[in-house]
């Protein structure tokens, strides 16, 4: 569905909800990465008390960025996800067809 | 606490959720959403995935394998904070699609197959059946745990005793508020209203319990910290140790499980009612978890402390604080569990007798008895199909219960539900993100993952001598070692259970692979695959073409409600709609207010479900199906055909219009031609007539002179002469016009016959003298012909050229010539010829271009001579550009009577 009148770069706004979304899927990855961490971690008696805290930590700290992307997320998208718009408007084109 | 105490309080507990349900449900029937349409709602419904496995079980595998029992929520975690990956497309393409449950949501994708839907039930009912007694066999526990310790008071009634009734009520509560009605979506506001109550209980009552452990017991967090350390010491408990392999295998699998349990999917997809509540989720249900998790470790480190050594853990929560005298605490910790284990096996059993009742009963009914589906309303059916199904599945669940003897322990039960599930998820994510995905894949994904889960891990969970024998586990199938179901192709010395989950998804996955890419899918499954892939694309597209949200015509709207609530109670209401807006006119602003109001009207009329699903259809979100679609593309084809038809016969009609209007044409023409026939003729009659009748008169009246009366007399008839001859004219005339002349064809010399022509016409004018110039050579021609018929014509062109041929020395030339079996000869003279514009209508009768006096014909001459040629089967016409007059007789020069 590409349109041949696509342009080639996005308004400030619509660039700064592409990246948005680039974060939300970032998360789980870093969250990933974060939480199989403490198995490469060699286990003592003392750390098994900082390994849960480290775990409820690293818990917390994916919660509060969900948090803190979920409102932008929600609004409904200028130009949309991959097509997923309700409004279009010249400039504000799918993220396939610019960044 | 005695005993009656709580089963009185555990009554109170039901009959207040009773209540809940039943008031939402009321609610929700009359229109009034917005309580039950908040995310908070949503959210503490997903705390579903909360069971009692939770809330008894994590202390339990906490207590025995340390914080391992935190893979079970991270996953989860992952998954929702993760929701833009695959959350957000699962519930776009549940409401697009009208999802009812999962099986519906592969058996949707791939085609409607309905054998996928049967797969995707029996794997969910084999896996959750188990599930479904370990609920009831903690709730029987935790009746145990309390009777044990009061002698006094009413008599516990035995263990399967108090699941029966437990299984009962549950059927009963599910039936009331699980298949009131027969909603389109498959949304039950009641119980989910019920289950966000109890979320909020059981959050309470685990957290309860929790600050009592730790600021109670343990004297506050530092020294918890410093209990778990002496607590997790590899010497005095070496299986806390962190298993790496299990760590990261449970956190897949549980991300796996919250998409694909069957209660998860139900209020996570099917249940919801605003897409953007999933945003508040996706923190909000991870806050959940990790709240109900925080003081499980401290309670299985504190319980493990303070209680006797054989004290099962799995209860740990209960007795903790009975054993500590804290009775209302324990009785909240009970309701808390109780409020997990009801909550989960309600939606279960939703969720699994939705599956059964649509891809089995129904089916089996619909061929059993083929007249039901034409008879129409099958709502009847459906429900009964629902009730049974529910009872069903709770029957399999306690038998399941009581054949078990409920002794495993509980978080065992629960991770091999998980893997079950999770068979599902290839299938699931291939469907809704590879367009190769196809049914033969899944099928046999789906197959194979179930067979190897439960040859691995469900027929092992029985026991050595349960479901399979001893002997199996050590010599594997038909006696091959790389069979042997807990080490399958030589993997010996890996986890049981992460054994599984490896080989039942990796060969899953690679016959779903495998069977996508050698088969090729049917139109209705491309068509899904498409709508499932680009779930995003396609509501873009609609968009553009103007079908989407926020784009409805309020004219849709108010046709819609015309022929529900009766054209003046819409318009009214329509009108007052727009008024209160601010707008002149009928037709209101499509404001949400506006919607939800005009839906609470027509639920009115025609029930909640109904005018939801009506609007949602004029206006929401909900996406045309592929069956819709066909329906309306053979409708389309019907009428399109119609309308051929009627094309075809509008051509034909205009044709023929055309031909009539020709028709019409020529007769007006003819009828003109007849008048002025007519009144030239009265004319050309009447002239002799006249001077017949006078001329006839003076002779009988008055006696005349001798003289005058031979004038007289010569005069009448000389008139009386050109009558007849007009008369003969117009005789021949009609003879000849009608075909029904009489041809006598001979043998004639063409230079005979002009010779007779010449003398003939030297009657007329005998007074001048033309030369007439002749060749002789070429008119030696004999001719099969009508010789006289022929002279006719040559003696009136002859005549013609003498009386009109203005020239002072008259010249007349023939020219005879043959051309391809064609005689021409052209009578040429040296006149002033005729004017271009006369020439069309010299032959035709009546014509005359100079006055009467100078012709003294009737005008019929050049007539009969066109007449009698065609009858000849040849022309005569005027040549022109021959200086002078000319006419050109065609003939052939062998006439046979069938060229006629």
């Amino acid at each position: 569905m590409r349109r041949p009148s696509a342009p080639l770069f996005l308004a400030r706004d619509v660039y700064r909800k592409r990246r948005l979304r680039d974060a939300a899927r970032l998360v789980p990855i870093l969250g990933m990465f974060l939480l199989i961490l403490p198995v490469f971690w060699s286990h003592k008696a003392q750390t098994a008390g900082a390994d849960w805290v480290y775990v409820l930590a690293i818990w917390a700290g994916l919660i509060g960025l969900a948090a803190l992307l979920a409102p932008g997320l929600s609004q409904p998208e200028p130009g949309g996800e991959s097509g997923a718009g309700t409004d279009r408007t010249p400039g504000q084109i799918t993220e396939k067809q610019a960044l | 606490m005695p005993f009656n105490i709580l089963v009185l309080t555990c009554l109170a507990y039901v009959v207040f959720l009773f209540l809940v349900a039943f008031v939402v449900e009321r609610r929700a029937l009359r229109g009034g959403f917005r309580f039950l349409r908040s995310p908070v709602i949503y959210t503490l419904s997903l705390s579903i995935y909360c069971t009692a496995w939770t809330f008894y079980g994590a202390v339990g595998y906490a207590a025995r394998s340390g914080l391992e029992f935190l893979t079970i929520y991270l996953g989860p975690t992952l998954v929702f904070v993760g929701w833009w990956w695959v959350l957000r497309k699962l519930v776009r393409i549940g409401r697009q699609q009208r999802v009812t449950s999962i099986a519906d949501l592969i058996s949707s994708r791939f085609g409607k197959s309905n054998l996928l839907g049967v797969l995707v039930t029996i794997i969910a009912v084999v896996a959750s059946t188990p599930y479904i007694a370990l609920q009831l066999q903690s709730i029987s526990l935790s009746f145990g745990v309390f009777a044990s310790d009061t002698p006094t008071g009413w008599a516990l009634p035995n263990r399967d005793a108090t699941a029966l009734w437990v299984a009962v009520g549950l059927a009963a509560f599910t039936i009331l508020f699980g298949t009131r009605t027969l909603d389109a979506k498959e949304q039950h506001h009641g119980i989910v209203t019920a289950i966000a109550v109890e979320a909020v209980v059981k959050l309470v009552a685990l957290l309860a319990v929790g600050i009592f452990v730790v600021w109670g017991l343990a004297g506050g967090p530092v020294a918890m910290l410093d209990k778990i350390a002496a607590f997790a010491d590899p010497a005095h408990n070496p299986n806390w140790a962190l298993q790496p392999g299990r760590w990261g295998g449970l956190i897949f699998l549980s991300a796996a499980a919250v998409i694909c349990l069957p209660r998860m999917f139900q209020v996570m997809v099917v249940e919801c009612v605003d897409e953007g509540h999933l945003a508040r989720a996706s923190w909000a249900f991870p806050l959940y978890l990790f709240l109900i998790s925080l003081f499980i470790l401290p309670i299985a480190v504190m319980g493990m402390e303070l209680m006797p050594a054989d004290t099962n853990p799995d209860m740990l929560v209960l007795t903790l604080p009975l054993a500590q005298g804290q009775g209302g605490l324990a009785m909240l910790a009970f309701l808390g569990g109780f409020s997990s284990a009801t909550s989960m096996v309600i939606v279960e059993t939703i969720a699994l007798a939705t599956m059964l009742s649509n891809h089995v009963v129904m089916p089996l009914w619909l061929w059993a008895r083929p007249a039901a589906a034409l008879s129409g309303d099958l709502r009847g059916g459906v429900l009964m199909a629902r009730r049974v199904s529910i009872v069903a599945v709770l029957a399999l669940g306690l038998g399941y219960f009581r054949l078990s003897g409920g002794s495993t322990a509980l978080a065992a039960i629960g991770l091999i539900a998980f893997v079950g599930m999770a068979q599902v998820l290839p299938a699931l994510i291939g469907g809704i993100f590879w367009r190769g995905a196809t049914k033969t894949g899944a099928a046999a994904g789906l197959a194979t993952g179930f067979s190897v889960w439960a040859y691995t891990l469900f027929l092992p969970s029985f026991g050595l001598d349960g479901a399979m024998p001893a002997q199996l586990f050590q010599t594997g199938a038909f006696g091959i070692s790389w069979l042997r179901p807990q080490a399958l192709f030589g993997t010996t010395g890996m986890d049981p259970l992460l054994h599984s989950i490896l080989w039942s998804l990796a060969l899953n996955v690679a016959a779903f692979c495998a069977g996508s890419i050698v088969s090729f899918p049917g139109p209705v499954e491309r068509v899904q695959g498409a709508a499932f892939v680009n779930a995003f694309d396609a509501e873009a597209q609609a968009n553009r073409l103007g079908w989407g949200q926020g784009r409805a015509e309020p004219e849709a709207l108010l046709n819609m409600a015309q022929r529900i609530m009766g054209q003046d109670t819409a318009i009214s209401f329509f009108e007052t709609q727009a008024t209160a807006q601010g707008k002149a006119g009928f037709l209101p602003d499509l404001t949400p207010d506006f919607l939800a109001e005009l839906e609470r009207r027509l639920a009115g009329s025609v029930g909640a479900a109904t005018a939801h699903a009506m609007i949602g259809q004029v206006f929401g979100t909900t996406t045309v199906t592929v069956e819709d679609l066909m329906a309306v593309a053979n409708e389309a084809a019907q009428i399109k055909e119609y309308s051929t038809q009627l094309e075809q016969q509008q051509d034909q009609l205009s044709r023929t219009a055309r031909q009539f209007r020709e028709v019409n044409e020529k007769l007006t023409q003819l009828s003109v031609q007849k008048d002025a026939f007519l009144s030239q003729i009265s004319h050309e009659l009447r002239t002799p007539m006249t001077s017949i009748s006078a001329f006839s008169e003076i002779l009988t009246e008055t006696p005349l002179p001798a003289d005058k009366v031979a004038d007289y007399g010569r005069i009448i008839h000389v008139e009386a002469t050109r009558l007849t001859r007009l008369l003969d004219d117009l005789l021949d005339l009609s003879v000849l016009e009608n075909g029904t002349v009489q041809l006598t064809l001979s043998h004639a010399n063409l230079a005979q016959m002009l010779d007779l022509a010449l003398a003939a016409a030297a009657q007329v004018r005998p007074d001048r003298v033309f030369d007439v110039q002749r060749n002789a050579a070429s008119e030696a021609i004999f001719l099969r012909t009508d010789a006289d018929r022929l002279v006719q014509v040559f003696i009136n062109l002859i005549s013609n050229a003498r009386k009109y041929c203005d020239a002072q020395v008259p010249v007349l030339r023939f020219a005879v010539r043959q051309k391809g079996g064609k005689v021409v000869i052209d009578f040429i003279d040296n006149g002033a010829g005729i004017a271009k514009d006369s020439q069309g209508i010299v032959f035709e009768k009546f014509a005359r271009l100079t006055d009467q006096s100078r012709a003294g014909g009737a005008g019929l001459g050049l007539a009969i001579c066109r007449e009698v040629m065609s009858n000849l089967g040849g022309t005569v016409t005027y040549l022109p550009g021959q200086k002078g007059g000319a006419f050109r007789v065609m003939l052939p020069l062998r006439l046979e009577k069938q060229m006629l």
